[in-house]
């Protein structure tokens, strides 16, 4: 226990003092705050008369020359955190021959990648909730109003969603930091991923169903065919935290994607009214717990490659 | 004297390549074992098993009569470790990355501060103590490597090429640093290199390693007199080498095998045979510069399996 708590505090302090943790601060800082006034200014000018829910449409509105909301704003950054936290968490200290006496030290294998992973977590949350707490307070200056109680429920439900997002990203960068030796080989293989998953994960699942599920004359043809797409869309960490997010914040939403919304409109005439926050958690659970669970696997897969490593003389 | 360092039919195999065959080695406790051989000879690979780093194919190895792959942070917490390619977190101090691993033995601030602080004295680098590790030479790192260990004041110790990369100003500051804690706390250590003429000063007992194999062990002395074999030879330098001069060596009683280089004529037999040989050149009116009896250093005996390897 000695060697985990050593190591944690040690990761967590180098990360703090880091150029790559001030600068990734800064720039969710910057964009944080410009997307929430952008946010105010259109809610401004387009206010249609219902106020309910105002605080939220801060994080999830964006203008017309910004097209980046908070909440579309963090989910770009929140990959990037993960990536750049865990890109050289093994193998630099591999390359520097830290690691050869890293392990020499009566401590368990474990504790150094348990420490590593749970001190990029607290990284990753301490930022998201600072931002989170700034803009909050930005909110309630400019608007003058406090959130309600059931916003702060949803906006704290979007920061554990985050965190969990964030580690997905922060576990599978620390895997290829464990199977590449260079960095900057681990670092472009997890930003290949990034950038297929976040740009064309999506169009690719569209073709493929189309593929394997072609569209044909008859309904059930159709309904294969969407719900092939719904089923593979879920694979993408990204898709689960942009659906679960666009859940939780706004509550007029049932469901995310324009298929899905075929699908919900097709059953069931959709009410304009918004989801109680216990319904709202309902439909986004199981998008949860998929993250939770890839995230335990990019986990899992590490910590078995990082304890059966062998060093090795050269 | 306890046995501190055992290994009983060490092997470690990579897919289709041995790197360690079949390995016993004993070490008793306070001695300084210089461990040699040519790159890729298997002296790291060993070093890793012995420590517990590494998992052996089959046999095992004991530190203090700990098993390594069995109890490996029982060897670990008496075991200090000094890689080949020896490294420091670099945008840290000297003083924090010693701290850092006193931490991971469990060491309080407390205590370590001091020690920390006598051991950078110890090693020269009190004025660097603050200094990020980025601005070290390869030489300095090494001797925080020395200094690292002075905190952990661990029994037993492995050097993995600590001479190789520095100046030799550095070499010999490491030499007598090593010499100096060795006696301080009565650590036994094992130090790997493929210089020998660097380590053989200050280790008690040396060991060869060729292929994986332990081909030598033993006291440089005892392994001068084994090598030899019996053997003495005689390197020459002739004004002039004649056929008759050569046929007159090889007459003398004793003489197994004349070999000639240019000028130089270097002879192999059973024993000192220099009054015997000057005499038959004189009969043949040669003239010797030079006559040299070559002792068989460890020296030779450690290229000897150098070319062997290659």
């Amino acid at each position: 226990m000695t060697g985990f708590m050593t190591v944690f505090k040690k990761e967590l302090e180098d990360s703090f003092a880091s150029w790559r943790f001030i600068i990734l601060f800064t720039l969710i800082l910057l964009a944080s705050v410009v997307s929430i006034y952008i946010a105010l200014g259109t809610i401004r000018s387009t206010v249609t008369g219902s106020t309910e829910f105002i605080f939220l449409a801060l994080f999830t509105t964006s203008g017309t020359t910004f097209s980046f909301s908070f909440m579309s704003i963090l989910s770009y950054l929140i990959p990037l955190m993960g990536i750049v936290l865990g890109l050289d968490a093994i193998n630099s200290e591999r390359n520097n021959g830290t690691l050869s006496r890293l392990l020499a030290q009566p401590i368990y294998r474990d504790a150094v990648i348990n420490a590593k992973f749970l001190a990029g977590i607290i990284t990753i949350s301490i930022m998201i909730l600072s931002v989170l707490l700034l803009v909050t307070g930005l909110g309630v200056y400019m608007i003058g109003l406090p959130p309600t109680a059931e916003e702060a429920w949803r906006l704290l439900f979007f920061f554990v969603i985050s965190v969990i997002y964030g580690a997905f990203w922060l576990g599978l960068s620390i895997l290829f930091s464990i199977l590449f030796r260079r960095v900057a080989t681990s670092a472009l293989a997890v930003l290949a991923i990034w950038i297929i998953l976040v740009f064309f994960f999506n169009s690719i699942v569209t073709n493929l169903a189309n593929v394997i599920a072609p569209v044909g004359e008859t309904v059930s043809s159709q309904v294969n065919n969407v719900q092939l797409s719904i089923n593979l869309i879920h694979i993408s960490p990204a898709n689960l935290y942009q659906e679960s997010t666009y859940l939780i914040l706004v509550p007029g939403m049932r469901t995310f994607s324009q298929i899905l919304q075929i699908q919900a409109g097709a059953s069931q005439g959709l009410l304009a009214t918004p989801l109680s926050i216990t319904q709202s958690l309902l439909q986004i659970w199981p998008l949860i717990l998929i993250n939770v669970l890839l995230t335990i696997v990019c986990f899992a897969i590490s910590y078995l490659r990082f304890i059966r490593e062998e060093i090795r003389s050269t | 004297m306890a046995v501190v360092i055992e290994a009983k039919g060490l092997t470690k195999k990579y897919e289709s390549f041995t790197a360690v065959d079949n390995l016993d080695l004993k070490i008793e406790e306070g001695t300084i074992f210089g461990f040699l051989g040519p790159n890729g000879a298997g002296k790291t690979t060993t070093i890793l098993m012995l420590m517990g780093l590494t998992e052996p194919t089959s046999g095992e190895a004991r530190i203090g009569g700990f098993n390594a792959t069995r109890d490996p942070l029982k060897v670990k917490r008496i075991t200090g470790y000094i890689p080949e390619k020896v490294g420091f977190y670099e945008d840290l101090s000297a003083t924090y990355n010693l701290l850092y691993m006193a931490r991971l033995n469990g060491i309080p601030d407390n205590k370590s501060n001091e020690a920390i602080a006598r051991a950078l004295e110890k090693v020269g680098l009190k004025d660097k103590a603050g200094a990020a590790v980025s601005t070290f030479s390869k030489g300095m790192k090494q001797r925080l490597a020395i200094a690292d260990l002075i905190v952990k004041g661990p029994s037993v110790a492995f050097m993995d090429e600590p001479t190789s990369g520095i100046d030799p100003e550095g070499i010999a500051q490491m030499l007598d640093l090593i010499s100096a804690i060795a006696k301080e706390h009565n650590m036994t250590i094992v130090i790997s290199s493929h210089q020998l003429n660097q380590v053989e000063h200050i280790c008690s007992r040396v060991g060869i390693m060729s292929k994986g194999k332990l081909v030598m062990e033993g006291s440089v002395d005892q392994l001068g007199q084994k090598a030899g074999g019996g053997k003495v030879i005689i390197e020459m330098q002739l004004a002039e080498v004649t056929p008759e001069i050569l046929e007159g060596i090889k007459s003398v009683v004793g003489v197994l095998k004349v070999e000639q280089r240019d000028e130089a004529v270097i002879i192999t037999g059973t024993e000192d045979l220099r009054r015997q040989i000057s005499r038959v050149i004189q009969e043949k009116n040669g003239l010797v510069v030079q006559m040299k009896l070559q002792s068989y250093a460890l020296e030779d005996i450690y290229l000897k399996y150098f070319r062997e390897a290659q």
